[in-house]
């Protein structure tokens, strides 16, 4: 049983969506990919901001 | 000397006045009429109603601030605008009545030479029956986290609900819009998910039942049509994305959904195909519609001239296009640039104080013929450069004349960063970062999208978390004036 895909036969809506793995929900709370992940986000929302002004 | 005065103290009345009063210096007056002594940074109530923050830790005292920065303060309610001035003196001022303790419902005439409207929404509760409580504050019925008060108040009734559940009764959620032209659909986004992650961590997740209701046609339209974003070399839309968040965390949504009525645990609602529906709960918060603050304008005659400087939605007319017409026609040159009134070139308006053109989102509405679509967005980061934009053009104006070039800061050609949290936690927490760029499409520019997919993006995670954090700490630093507070963007 792959516990991350029940969600898919809740509900008819769910079933046409995605839904993260165990790899990509590990991902979102490692510390050193999420480290890197802080440093890039805050490079590209830096551009975002720099072009808005 | 000159006098800029302006109506309202958040992010964008807030900015516009520490900025004006950093570039005047002593020479001119800034004033800033504002009915709260406190100023809240909004974005960080979800974790107020939520029990992970306290009220204190959004919310600081105006005064002291103002004082520092030699701002003159007014803990007022701006009530009119007399922008001809009266019979025999062509000064224009406004009537504030005070808010603060001790003078209450005192009058005062306030002359300007520049005015700023930046007075936010009025929550506008009563447009939907029961969500009100007929006066214009929140009802009995639901909670809300619009304010730091309401937030206090939506936590002290989710621990009651989750109280009831831990004692073994099942508890259903709803939370939403409570109108079919609400805007800030993320705030209500934001909540949904941090309950959810809250209930996890109390071990009661099982026992709830949590829903999302929305005027979205779609689930991620967030006011602004959606968004397309780059996910492992597709460009995909948000719709896939907030479904997929949804669905992951077990939360049913209803959208293209109109509240008409809200009960004791039950509301009516109307979809988008027309039907009628309801739904029961035990606890909800419902996001109320926003109108404009309700200002009257009159001219020197006494003549009621409100239509010159408001749409009738209470909002501010400033340069936008209002006679676009049908959604194919729209532009996103019918954007304003400058925000000034188009007749009073003295006056000038920011944050979500402004009219917009019209809606961002595809209009929608029921074959009944009622609408059902969200309103743009122009909180946060737009408020704050409008407000930067704006006070730049009143000093320019003050220090070399009517006729100098305004700055200008299209909602069409700047982006917007934002961080929508799904739960607290320095280790486990999680939060949406996303950018959009530009906030209004423009299909001329980008054909396809109508936006810049390399700074369009989005991507939860912890590192989301930490900058929603950061976040916090560093706006409110900055909107304390605190040791170079202007390096610090809007």
């Amino acid at each position: 049983m792959i516990k991350e895909e029940l969600n898919f036969a809740k509900n008819d809506e769910f079933n046409l969506t995605m839904l993260p793995g165990k790899f990509a929900l590990a991902m979102r709370t490692c510390k050193i990919w999420q480290f890197f992940r802080f440093m890039v986000i805050n490079v590209k929302m830096l551009i975002v901001v720099s072009k808005s002004h | 000397m000159a006098r800029l005065v302006i109506m309202g103290g958040g992010v964008a009345g807030h900015t516009t006045a520490t900025f004006a009063k950093k570039w005047l210096g002593k020479d001119h007056e800034v004033v800033v009429v504002t009915p709260n002594s406190q100023w809240n940074w909004i974005p960080s109530n979800i974790w107020v109603g939520v029990g992970q923050m306290e009220k204190k830790d959004v919310v600081f005292p105006l005064a002291p601030i103002y004082k520092k920065a030699g701002i003159i303060y007014k803990q007022a309610l701006a009530t009119t605008i007399h922008p001809e001035g009266k019979e025999g003196d062509d000064t224009p001022f406004i009537i504030i009545q005070s808010t603060e303790e001790g003078s209450v419902g005192e009058t005062e005439t306030l002359t300007y030479d520049y005015l700023v409207n930046a007075t936010g929404p009025k929550l506008n509760f009563d447009a939907t029956p029961g969500l009100g409580d007929g006066s214009g504050q929140m009802g009995s019925n639901t909670v809300s986290v619009c304010t730091a008060e309401h937030a206090v108040h939506a936590n002290d009734e989710l621990t009651k609900t989750f109280e009831k559940a831990k004692a073994g009764k099942r508890q259903k959620i709803l939370v939403g819009t409570g109108h079919g032209t609400c805007t800030c659909q993320g705030a209500a986004f934001e909540y949904i998910f941090n309950i959810e992650h809250e209930a996890k961590k109390a071990g009661i997740r099982d026992m709830l039942d949590i829903k999302w209701i929305s005027n979205e046609a779609f689930l991620g339209d967030f006011g602004m049509g959606g968004l397309h974003m780059k996910v492992g070399g597709y460009a995909v839309s948000s719709k896939l994305f907030a479904e997929s968040l949804y669905a992951e965390r077990n939360v049913e949504w209803i959208i293209g959904a109109h509240t008409s009525k809200v009960e004791e645990g039950k509301i009516e609602y109307e979809l988008l195909d027309g039907t009628m529906h309801e739904e029961t709960f035990d606890f909800a918060m419902l996001i109320p519609p926003f109108s404009g603050v309700g200002f009257k304008a009159y001219a020197k005659d006494g003549a009621d001239i409100t239509d010159q400087l408001f749409m009738p939605n209470g909002f501010m007319k400033v340069d936008a296009k209002y006679d676009a017409g049908a959604y194919e026609n729209w532009k996103a040159s019918d954007w304003p640039e400058t925000y000034q009134n188009p007749s009073f070139g003295n006056i000038f308006a920011a944050g979500i104080a402004f009219a917009p053109p019209h809606l961002i989102s595809k209009p929608m509405s029921s074959p009944n013929g009622t609408p059902i679509n969200p309103t743009p967005p122009r909180t946060g980061m737009p408020a704050g450069i409008i407000g930067k934009a704006v006070a730049h053009s009143v000093c320019d104006m003050i220090k070399a004349g009517d006729d100098v070039e305004l700055h200008k800061a299209s909602m069409a050609e700047m982006g917007a960063a934002c961080v929508a949290s799904a739960g607290k936690g320095v280790l486990h927490g999680t939060a949406a970062a996303m950018t959009v760029y530009p906030v209004v499409p423009d299909f001329e520019k980008y054909p396809g999208t109508g936006r810049d997919t390399k700074y369009t993006f989005g991507e939860i995670g912890l590192a989301g978390h930490w900058i929603k954090h950061i976040l916090h700490h560093m706006f409110i630093y900055k909107a304390k004036l605190k040791p170079g507070w202007t390096l610090i963007p809007e």
